[in-house]
């Protein structure tokens, strides 16, 4: 197995319910633009969304192989029918790319080839890492509520690289729930897809006012964008050899310029958290579970 | 189609054992009182001396005992959960539950003799998903998330050949099962790491005259008037607002009765029915585990019982949870 280096960043799949000519160009542009090596793409989420954009995928794909990304597959979190089922059983037949299962039901069809497991799978110790790689696992992206210690207990005798989202809204739950219909008082049958109204998550409050929490669909978010611009040496020495960014509408190219150019040491860590506090009009940021905190927190760096 | 559903009953003491043996409890399941159980609250759960006395208690009395050692072991740090198994191994209980996929394969190589249930915390909600646990580790039975309709337990039952068990009464998470991060990102600690849901450690009630405010961390889950009664702020059963409405918006501060529903589980294939609440005290168990006790067995005579749990349920709503499609 090849050791990398220095890490490298990948985009992690679209969560959100974007226009399917909006979620095409976002993905032409990362081909043409950004300095990412991995690209995820499929839907996580919801599977009433996908038949929307289903007619670019192939085009995304080639662009982004030709821009030479390498194109990882993502696959459903939450699967309960027999359509859902099926559908993430064609994408795990797929020869020619690399799928990334997020429910164990992928786990076990993508058993005996090389794949990816994407953080909606539970791998929080070295027993469940193992056994992962054991099966074919050679890439994971761990669940956003690990700490840097345990991440590092876990990269010390593995093989399987490692990855941590960095950036983007906290994917924190899954529910056979939707939220956005209820919100909206509809049935989740007739949803009418009013997710596609929040293409960064509806802003959940609390009683008194105070930003908590946010709403995609079935999925409950971190109303903080996660952001780790500050820790990338932590990341780096825990053993972290890729860094998820997770897409928002903000401009995904800066915001992947300005993790590469502070990786490269070209910029400085507060140059890097302006451009990157620009994308996302100055909403407050947090890296609270890498330091073993609540993870609404923002410790460490960017707290200073 | 089952003849005779299995009744799960909890406990969080070795009193709430006896309570549901006695009550006509067919398997008691608990927890031991660290970390390596969902339910690890101050006060709860048992010691290995107990687990002995309880599983002597039950055992003689034709009950079974099931050990839930079903929260994921902590990177660098396996032991607790290991020496969880290897003493559930040794005591002789009659299964372990387990939702790690580490700690099953840990407990398939070194103890497979011991029966191994797959915890609902696992989130196996596919044939998949199932396929893979009872290939890989052996597991004899699952304990489905609380996502599925009756309809889609009964169409899952027919594609797996592994018993299946079910809630049937109690808490009700409405996310999907060891998949939520919600109370970790208020608290810092978490089902799936520390074994539990908001804590109440973190919990604060402030009486601001017009209204008490109850607060999980830094965050307000809920507020009542001066006359209501404040209810625990568990974060998914809290009032938020979007689009500039308040309202629960996850879930009521309900909780799951499908006590009516046992002819349709029977036919659904279910083996087994779980009733929650390992938190409860030992008069709340002897009353659920009785009521139901008598719903299992007119169930399995084709009759009707009506389950009247007003006394223990009195001011909670009820609702069947996922099983009816419309919860969604």
């Amino acid at each position: 197995m090849s050791k990398i280096q220095t890490p490298r960043l990948a985009m992690g799949p679209v969560l959100f319910n974007w226009k399917p000519e909006f979620w095409r160009d976002f993905y032409f542009r990362i081909a043409d633009e950004a300095p990412v090596d991995t690209v995820y793409v499929g839907e996580v989420v919801c599977s009433k969304r996908s038949p929307f954009y289903e007619p670019y995928i192939a085009d995304v794909v080639e662009r982004l192989l030709a821009a030479d990304k390498k194109v990882i597959l993502s696959t459903l979190a939450l699967i309960m029918n027999k359509r859902e089922m099926d559908s993430v059983r064609e994408i795990a037949g797929a020869d020619d790319l690399m799928v990334e299962a997020n429910d164990v039901s992928a786990v076990a069809l993508l058993k005996g080839k090389p794949h990816a497991v994407g953080p909606f799978v539970n791998v929080y110790n070295e027993g469940t890492l193992a056994y992962l790689a054991r099966n074919g696992a050679t890439r994971v992206c761990l669940p956003v509520e690990l700490s840097a210690e345990s991440i590092a207990a876990l990269s010390q005798n593995s093989d399987v690289e490692l990855e941590v989202q960095v950036f983007g809204r906290l994917p924190l739950a899954v529910s056979a729930r939707c939220y956005h219909a209820r919100t909206h008082n509809l049935a989740k049958d007739n949803c009418q897809f009013v997710c596609d109204k929040d293409p960064d998550g509806l802003d959940l409050d609390t009683l008194d006012g105070e930003p908590f929490l946010a709403v995609n669909g079935i999925q409950t978010m971190s109303y903080t964008y996660c952001n780790m611009i500050g820790d990338l040496d932590l990341l780096k020495s825990s053993g972290v050899k890729h860094f998820r960014l997770s897409p928002h509408t903000g401009d995904m190219v800066k915001v992947a310029q300005a993790f590469q150019e502070t990786l490269a040491g070209k910029i400085s860590v507060e140059e890097a958290d302006d451009i990157i506090a620009g994308e996302i009009d100055d909403m407050p940021v947090s890296n609270g579970y890498l330091h073993g905190k609540e993870g609404v927190r923002l410790e460490g760096t960017l707290a200073e | 189609m089952t003849d005779k559903l299995e009744l799960v009953c909890p406990a969080g003491t070795p009193a709430s054992l006896k309570a549901a043996v006695d009550s006509g409890a067919d398997v008691v399941y608990l927890g031991f009182r660290d970390e390596t159980n969902a339910r690890n609250f101050p006060g709860l759960n048992f010691s290995r001396d107990e687990l002995r006395e309880g599983l002597a208690y039950a055992h003689q009395r034709n009950a079974h005992v099931y050990v839930a050692i079903n929260t994921f072991p902590e990177a660098g740090n396996p032991d607790p959960w290991r020496k969880a198994v290897d003493d559930a191994a040794t005591i002789g209980v009659d299964a372990v539950i387990l939702a790690d996929i580490g700690l099953a394969d840990y407990a398939a190589q070194t103890h497979p003799d011991l029966r191994r249930h797959l915890s609902v915390q696992a989130s196996a909600s596919n044939p998949e998903a199932i396929k893979f646990y009872t290939e890989a580790f052996g597991v004899k039975r699952v304990v489905l998330p609380r996502v599925l309709t009756l309809p889609e337990i009964a169409a899952l039952n027919k594609e797996i050949d592994v018993e299946t068990e079910v809630f049937v009464f109690g808490g009700l998470c409405v996310m999907a099962e060891g998949r939520c991060a919600l109370s970790s990102y208020a608290t810092g600690e978490s089902p799936n790491m520390s074994g539990v849901c908001s804590p109440a450690s973190h919990v604060r009630y402030e009486d601001e005259g017009d209204r008490m405010v109850s607060r999980l961390g830094e965050f307000t889950i809920n507020a009542f008037e001066p006359d209501e009664k404040a209810g625990y702020p568990t974060l998914c059963k809290g009032r938020f607002v979007t689009e500039d409405q308040a309202k629960y918006l996850f879930e009521e501060p309900t909780s799951l009765n499908a006590a009516d529903m046992l002819p349709e589980l029977m036919e659904a294939g279910v083996t087994a029915l779980k009733i929650e609440g390992r938190q409860r005290g030992r008069a709340y168990i002897g009353q659920v585990v009785a009521a139901f006790r008598k719903a299992v067995d007119a169930a399995a005579e084709g009759q009707k019982v009506k389950v009247d749990l007003t006394a223990v349920t009195e001011g909670q709503q009820k609702t069947s949870g996922a099983y009816e499609k419309t919860w969604r």
